[in-house]
């Protein structure tokens, strides 16, 4: 099967009713401010869409807000009103009696081309009126994008936030025994559906990370003997060695704008520098020139910065939070509490550094401010670590061990709403996508 | 010494020491301790070959949490194996090294090559030419002990001296 990573050509949203609405007075009284401390998720009604597919699409939403942790899907059997046409106006009074503040009518047909038609609108029960509608034509094959676009548009429209549905994981897949370990390197989508695997687990892959395009990934393979940094186009299979380092090259990331990979290199002094590789001039410019181990850089999203990991501050080697500017200049360290930091990852909207901490025998996965200051841990364990951000900024993903082997994980930025991330085999390493478009 | 007696009557080790007779390696081999003359009841090993090293040698060595410092004890080990890899010149050698699970991967990709620079180091401070040593790190993707604990741990912070080229 051929995999769609390009802009989905064929979805096609449109605006549907008379409503725009980002203008509508009733925003007011739909609204989930994702910003307060304590959010209600808020009760939402999605009765099945209408038409074949319908009911198949509608889950897929239902699971997606329900797993944000900011929606409570209202159970179905509770509904007092059958959905018969989903572009008519519902019997508000019939909903507000089972307290949704939302609902989301639709239905998904199949046009004479075959292309599939999906249509939602989204009715503000209090405020007795229809919020948004919009219809998307897909292939086939994008039934699941469909449902994830919806899902996304619902989001958008009541939190005020941009959503995350729509969007793949790259992972690391494990299996076998812990000491003979096979990794092979895997993309699915968000919720875990739709999984393939891009290399063949003969050598071992680490750390694959997205670039900004969505069309390639860099990652860390051991396929030459020496542990590499590669290039993988994820539509064609091509792949191509980054730079022609002596040593080890490790923890790769691109920049914002796709045009770099920063990496470590290792010196033969056994000790890890930082580097950028032009991957069109293939020129590199060296950022640290250190006696310690640097490691783990990651672009601030305006590329003006690096976050990265360094054992510099020494003290029996111990591993510290450091920003430095993109050209490698005024490095200082930021992290400062109790415990060793490592795997920083600058917040898509600029404004968090995740990270991994450990203390007091514990794996943690946190936030603090760019400046260092604000640390929050979000979630504790025995063994995890690696936190990537959703393309919006509000979700981790990281990956946890509780005894066998690593599976996937998100929290958001309240640490109370944790969910698995189903996969069929351990998983690793996970990086998301930015949104697809 | 009835191990030894057992030995000679091995045909492989005949033909071994009759082979380095002829390069002139045979008379610095003085077996000077328990290991050498293979007393750990794994003295099958063919002297020189990689499970002599293995068994009688010792080819790894650990590390205490977070650091690539050549402990003690380990420099006694690293200190055999020079004097082995002395004398059988004709292995190219690669060092591993390895992290345990109580650290980020990508860290202890860098901690474990630290780790096996600081080896190979060592060894070449104690003659072994430096253009037979390759280092390589598995950071924490390759532990032989899989247990969730301590001992464990200790087990998989390590530095493997592995053999490669003629004779293994």
């Amino acid at each position: 099967m051929k995999f769609i990573l390009k802009p989905l050509l064929m979805v096609a949203a449109m605006a549907m009713g008379m409503n725009a609405a980002v203008s509508l007075p009733a925003w007011a009284t739909l609204e989930l401010n994702v910003n307060k401390g304590n959010v209600e998720p808020m009760p939402i009604a999605i009765p099945d869409f209408q038409g074949e597919l319908g009911a198949q699409i509608s889950e897929i939403v239902t699971a997606d807000l329900k797993r944000s942790g900011l929606f409570a899907p209202i159970d179905k059997a509770a509904f007092v009103e059958k959905i018969t046409n989903p572009d008519a106006a519902p019997r508000y009074e019939d909903w507000k009696v089972i307290n949704a503040q939302a609902l989301v009518t639709g239905s998904v047909g199949k046009e004479a081309d075959g292309r599939i038609r999906a249509q939602y609108r989204l009715w503000d029960i209090f405020g007795n009126q229809q919020l948004a509608g919009e219809q998307f034509f897909a292939n086939d094959a994008n039934q699941r994008r469909v449902a994830h676009i919806i899902a996304d548009a619902i989001y958008e429209k009541i939190t005020g936030e941009k959503g995350y549905f729509d969007t793949r994981v790259v992972f690391v897949d494990e299996s076998g025994a812990k000491n003979a370990r096979k990794k092979r390197l895997a993309i699915m989508d968000q919720d875990g559906a739709n999984v393939r695997y891009l290399s063949d687990g003969r050598a071992i892959v680490l750390t694959p990370r997205f670039s900004p395009n969505r069309q390639e990934i860099t990652y860390m393979s051991y396929e030459s003997g020496q542990p590499k940094v590669y290039l993988l186009q994820i539509e064609t299979g091509q792949r191509e060695l980054v730079g022609n380092f002596p040593g080890m090259t490790f923890a790769p990331r691109f920049s914002p704008d796709g045009q770099k990979v920063i990496m470590s290199l290792l010196r033969d002094d056994g000790n890890s520098n930082i580097f950028a590789m032009d991957l069109r001039s293939r020129s590199t410019t060296r950022l640290t020139d250190s006696t310690a181990i640097d490691t783990s850089p990651s672009y601030s999203p305006d590329g003006s910065q690096v976050v990265f990991t360094s054992d510099r501050g020494g003290g029996s080697g111990r591993s510290q939070i450091y920003v430095m500017g993109g050209d490698g200049s005024n490095p200082h360290r930021i992290s400062f509490g109790d415990g060793v930091y490592s795997t920083p990852v600058w917040s898509p909207r600029g404004d968090l550094i995740a990270f991994t901490k450990q203390s007091g025998g514990e794996f943690q996965i946190g936030v603090m401010k760019t400046d260092g200051s604000g640390e929050r841990i979000l979630s504790s364990g025995f063994q995890q670590e690696g936190p990537t951000w959703a393309p919006n900024g509000r979700v981790l993903m990281f990956f946890r061990d509780s005894g066998g082997g690593p599976k996937l994980v998100s929290v958001d930025l309240t640490g109370r709403n944790e969910q698995p991330i189903p996969t069929a085999n351990y998983a690793s390493d996970p990086a998301w996508s930015p949104l697809l478009e | 010494m009835g191990r030894i007696a057992a030995l000679t009557r091995n045909p492989a080790m005949i033909a071994l020491v009759a082979a380095l007779a002829i390069t002139g390696c045979a008379s610095k081999k003085t077996p000077n301790n328990a290991a050498d003359l293979g007393l750990n009841g794994a003295g099958a090993a063919t002297p020189g070959s990689a499970q002599d090293f293995t068994v009688n040698i010792g080819d790894r060595i650990f590390f205490d949490t977070d650091s690539s410092s050549i402990r003690a004890d380990a420099q006694t080990t690293l200190g055999r194996q020079a004097q082995w890899l002395n004398q059988y010149r004709q292995y190219a050698i690669v060092i591993e090294g390895h992290a345990d699970e109580r650290g980020t991967r990508e860290y202890n990709l860098a901690l474990g090559a630290r780790r096996a620079a600081a080896t190979r180091d060592f060894l070449v401070s104690k003659g072994v030419a430096a253009n037979r040593l390759k280092t390589i790190s598995y950071g924490k993707e390759r532990p032989v002990a899989v247990c969730d604990d301590i001992s464990c741990w200790s087990q998989n912070r390590r530095a493997v001296t592995t053999l490669s080229g003629a004779g293994s």
